[in-house]
């Protein structure tokens, strides 16, 4: 946005100063643009972080396709469905946070960013009844806990031990994002966050998109496929 | 610009998408009912890409901003796809490789090409089509 057209809109960002400008930064936009680029680069390395992991479902799933064929009716696609479901609405609530938030809109804000946060605990339960479910049946990673004395195909094993390392590893993320949504909220109460400044706010939301876009990967390569 | 666009109310397009996104969702449930063979995969690869588009498009915001963002993110996607594509590639070639089926193909490939000459003047390809039913 040009500084002609800032002043033309009454809304110029010399106007409104946030305290949170570093002075290394002409303006506020330049600083939010700047960390934008600083977290995408960041989300690159989570893409690959669990890109390693897709190729090895992939190699594995070559290797033992029956067995994912047959394992994967241990899982419950209603549960995925339903976390499915969760996600993508806390990932609505989360843009609505961040237009909130530039909006100067301080209640919707905390109101979005409350939803979402319960979105996430919402999906760490669900998660939590999935895993102990598995866990009484002895469906778990590593060979010394592996303990499954049902009717199996060869290789099952490998597809419980990709299905919780990817979900656990998402499953952290979720937490972690957790953590965060409780600082940038404490934050909105505090009202830190104007149209001059809401960098926290954009950034937590892109990681969020980023931990709904690998769910929506890994719901149907571990639920549906068959 | 990219954030004087942005600064408008977009409700209505975000809520859109949210209900696109859940009924892909419906779909992709939907269509792992059917067996579709091989494609199964396919089918449902090709609609998670669809519903991940949305949300990195609008949801990310990838669609207003600044291209600097959307060259990061489509980078690592296609290193992403180098990665895993040709790792596939590895699992489907290295067995026929290491058995020595390698040769089998070929043979296979020699008679198709013998049927094709014997087959060949100018009414070539009707022959070895109907060889195949």
């Amino acid at each position: 946005m040009s500084v002609a057209e800032n002043i033309e809109h009454g809304h110029g960002h010399a106007a409104e100063l946030s305290p949170f400008q570093q002075h290394h930064f002409a303006t506020a936009q330049q600083q939010n643009e700047a960390s934008k680029i600083g977290m995408w680069l960041f989300l690159v390395t989570e893409v690959l972080l669990f890109g390693g992991l897709f190729v090895g479902y992939g190699l594995s799933h070559a290797k033992f396709p029956e067995a994912w064929k047959s394992a994967h009716h241990h899982l419950q696609r209603e549960l995925g469905a339903l976390n499915t479901v969760v996600l993508l609405v806390s990932s609505f609530t989360m843009v609505m946070a961040v237009q909130a938030a530039k909006l100067n809109r301080r209640k919707q804000l905390i109101g979005n960013l409350w939803v979402t946060i319960i979105c996430a605990c919402i999906f760490l339960v669900v998660k939590y009844f999935e895993y102990s479910h598995k866990y009484h049946e002895g469906l778990l990673p590593f060979k010394a806990f592996y303990s499954y004395q049902g009717p199996q195909v060869p290789g099952e094993f490998h597809f419980f031990s990709f299905y919780f390392m990817m979900t656990g590893l998402h499953g952290f993320h979720i937490l972690g994002g957790i953590a965060v949504l409780l600082w940038v909220l404490k934050r909105s109460y505090a009202g830190d966050f104007t149209s001059a400044y809401y960098t926290p706010v954009d950034l937590i939301g892109l990681y969020w998109h980023l931990v709904d876009l690998i769910w929506i990967y890994l719901f149907p390569l571990l639920y549906l496929i068959s | 610009m990219s954030s004087h666009a942005s600064h408008h109310d977009h409700t209505k397009l975000y809520a859109g998408t949210l209900l696109t996104l859940l009924v892909l969702t419906g779909i992709t449930v939907a269509a792992s009912y059917f067996d579709f063979g091989s494609a199964n995969v396919v089918v449902a690869m090709f609609i998670a890409t669809v519903k991940a588009s949305l949300v990195a498009l609008i949801f990310m915001h990838l669609k207003d901003d600044k291209p600097v963002n959307a060259v990061i993110f489509c980078g690592s996607m296609v290193f992403l796809s180098i990665f895993l594509g040709f790792c596939m590639l590895d699992v489907d070639s290295r067995e026929k490789v290491s058995t020595g089926k390698l040769t089998w193909v070929e043979e296979q490939d020699r008679e198709e090409a013998k049927k094709k000459v014997k087959a060949s003047p100018p009414a070539g390809h009707s022959a070895p089509a109907a060889e195949h039913h």
